[in-house]
């Protein structure tokens, strides 16, 4: 049963079954373990930056094509629910309606992209998808009557999923509207990792595979590279869509910051990176850590600041204010000591 | 010669600014294996991969089957039944062996009987089934990538070089599989710079000389004339 679930795709490792089963774990007990407003936001962020770097990595570490507008994708869903929310009114019908429309517009337009640069080099797609990701920045940021511009705008979600819907208590934890769209939220992700996990592991995921590794020999063996790479480009958008649908939910929210910002693009490549490519397992990992690094470091480095405050030089190396130079430090460190990534160093120490 | 299975016709190939098919003009006869030949830097690869599609024709018509296949893509000449093996064997090393061999097989699963007639002709593949392709020798890589093409039953192989670097033992292995497929009234296309695989093999022999042909025959011929040897590659590597 568990198999089929995870499409066979095992681990591999002790201390990586280990890891993944904490995440899990964490992440579907997280309202009753870490109670509190901001434990429950990084496990909402932590549920939809691992569906997001699945996504990403079905295009990079399956594919082998390089893409600069997977935040475009994810913006276009995110924005879908919320222009859905405020010209529909709340509803479940509006979230539906925007994240499926969200999520066909970034098919669509990954489609174009693919049919236009694909065709010729990968690297052509990579500086396609920059000037695409950049321009569409650009045109959100200018339609400010329909999408608030550079402010964004805020929208309103289902009242069954919203804080005021108070449902009682459960093991000492208030049950609310709040924690139903958790749930929802983590739900969706985890079916849609799973998807992206069968995905992989199908026929296609193979060939996406052998494509990576030899595109012309896998031209040569009969597959076409172009229309499988095109196919593995719209499924990774539809899905970044998605993520930015689950995403806007949770926050209520969309605006230019918290979906297209090449910021987050940058995160998502790191969170690969760190995690391993080619590994859906590496997304989860990575996806957990970026998070946690970039919720938890400056507390952490706040407490070691004053721990240290004998130290002038130490506790001021510590200051929370400098917490993305550490960030950066880690990952520097992590790159060099886990070249093949995270998972692909636990799997070849087993 | 009537009706061969592959036809090049006057076909010139550039890779970027070179010039390397020079008007290629060569019949690759229907269930025979036809040895091309000649000294390094001839244009045998290009010939090769020009027949699958890699390398597009400047001019010229390539002719699969007596259907003009010149502007076919790769995929599809694949497809058509064209079975290639690249001098660099080009496994997929994240891939296990099984995963190797069954995506070879692109018009269906593939068949028990076929798997172990390969597993007859290359025991190693048995034994590292289920094992990640990138973890062979270099021989037993050589041996899938082999046993990739014959993953289905295809009505010409273009093979390039399958002995090279690879070991005796290792040679005579691969030397029984091609003639176990030989045998089996298979067409093939073999580039091979071991005379001896070559005289052995061979039915037909095609010498290639600065992007052309330049001599076409029998291969008992050419095997046993060591002044037609001579006068073809010898003098060909003297001119150089």
């Amino acid at each position: 049963m568990l198999m089929t679930l995870i499409s066979g795709d095992r681990p591999r490792s002790r201390v990586l079954t280990l890891i993944l089963l904490a995440i899990f774990l964490g992440l579907l007990f997280a309202p009753f373990l870490f109670p509190g407003v901001r434990s429950l936001e990084t496990a909402a962020r932590i549920s939809v930056f691992i569906l997001l770097a699945a996504s990403y990595d079905l295009l990079l570490g399956y594919t082998g094509v390089v893409s600069f507008a997977h935040t475009m994708f994810f913006g276009m869903g995110a924005y879908g629910v919320g222009l859905a929310s405020q010209q529909m009114g709340r509803g479940f019908g509006a979230l539906i309606v925007g994240s499926l429309a969200g999520a066909a517009l970034a098919a669509a337009f990954a489609f174009v992209i693919a049919l236009f640069s694909l065709r010729v080099r990968a690297i052509f797609f990579a500086m396609i998808t920059l000037a695409v990701a950049s321009a569409v920045a650009v045109l959100v940021s200018q339609l400010s009557q329909i999408t608030g511009g550079e402010d964004g705008f805020t929208f309103q979600i289902p009242r069954a999923l919203g804080p005021a819907n108070r449902m009682g208590v459960f093991m000492g934890v208030s049950i609310t509207g709040k924690i139903l769209n958790y749930y929802l939220i983590f739900f969706m992700s985890l079916a849609l990792f799973l998807l992206l996990l069968r995905i992989v592991n199908s026929p296609f995921g193979r060939v996406l595979q052998a494509i990576r590794e030899n595109d012309f020999r896998a031209e040569a063996i009969g597959y076409r590279v172009v229309r499988y790479r095109t196919v593995a480009t719209c499924i990774s958008a539809a899905v970044a869509a998605m993520a930015g649908s689950l995403f806007a939910l949770w926050l209520r929210y969309v605006g230019p910051d918290t979906t297209l910002s090449f910021e987050i693009m940058l995160d998502l490549l790191l969170i690969v990176v760190i995690g391993g490519m080619g590994t859906m397992w590496g997304a989860a990992i990575g996806a957990t850590l970026m998070v946690l690094a970039q919720t938890y470091l400056q507390d952490l480095m706040g407490s070691a600041a004053e721990a240290t405050e004998a130290l002038p030089l130490l506790s001021r190396l510590l200051d929370p204010d400098r917490w993305l130079l550490w960030l950066g430090v880690l990952f520097i460190l992590s790159v060099y000591f886990f070249p093949t990534g995270i998972v692909g160093r636990l799997r070849g120490g087993h | 010669m009537s009706d061969p299975i592959l036809r090049l016709e006057g076909v010139h190939t550039d890779i970027a600014q070179y010039h390397i098919l020079q008007g290629v003009d060569l019949e690759v006869p229907r269930g025979a294996v036809t040895m091309l030949l000649g000294r390094n830097g001839v244009g045998k690869t290009t010939t090769l991969r020009t027949a699958i599609g890699h390398w597009g024709t400047r001019a010229g018509r390539i002719l699969f089957d007596g259907e003009d296949v010149t502007a076919t893509k790769t995929a599809d000449r694949a497809r058509m039944g064209i079975g290639y093996v690249p001098e660099d064997m080009g496994i997929f090393s994240d891939l296990t062996v099984e995963e190797n061999m069954t995506l070879a097989a692109v018009s269906g699963p593939l068949v028990p009987a076929r798997r172990d007639w390969i597993f007859g002709a290359f025991p190693p593949l048995r034994t590292f089934w289920k094992s990640p392709a990138g973890t062979l020798s270099g021989g037993q890589k050589q041996m899938l990538s082999i046993a990739r093409a014959m993953a289905e039953e295809r009505r010409l192989y273009l093979i390039d070089e399958p002995t090279k670097g690879l070991a005796p033992a290792i040679v005579s292995t691969m030397a029984g599989a091609l003639r176990e497929l030989k045998t089996q009234g298979a067409s093939i296309l073999l580039v091979e710079q071991n005379f001896a695989v070559a005289k052995a093999l061979g039915d037909h022999a095609a010498v290639m000389d600065d992007g052309r042909i330049v001599w076409t025959g029998p291969m008992s011929e050419l095997a046993t004339d060591a002044g037609l040897q001579e006068r073809l590659m010898g003098l060909s590597m003297e001119a150089t």
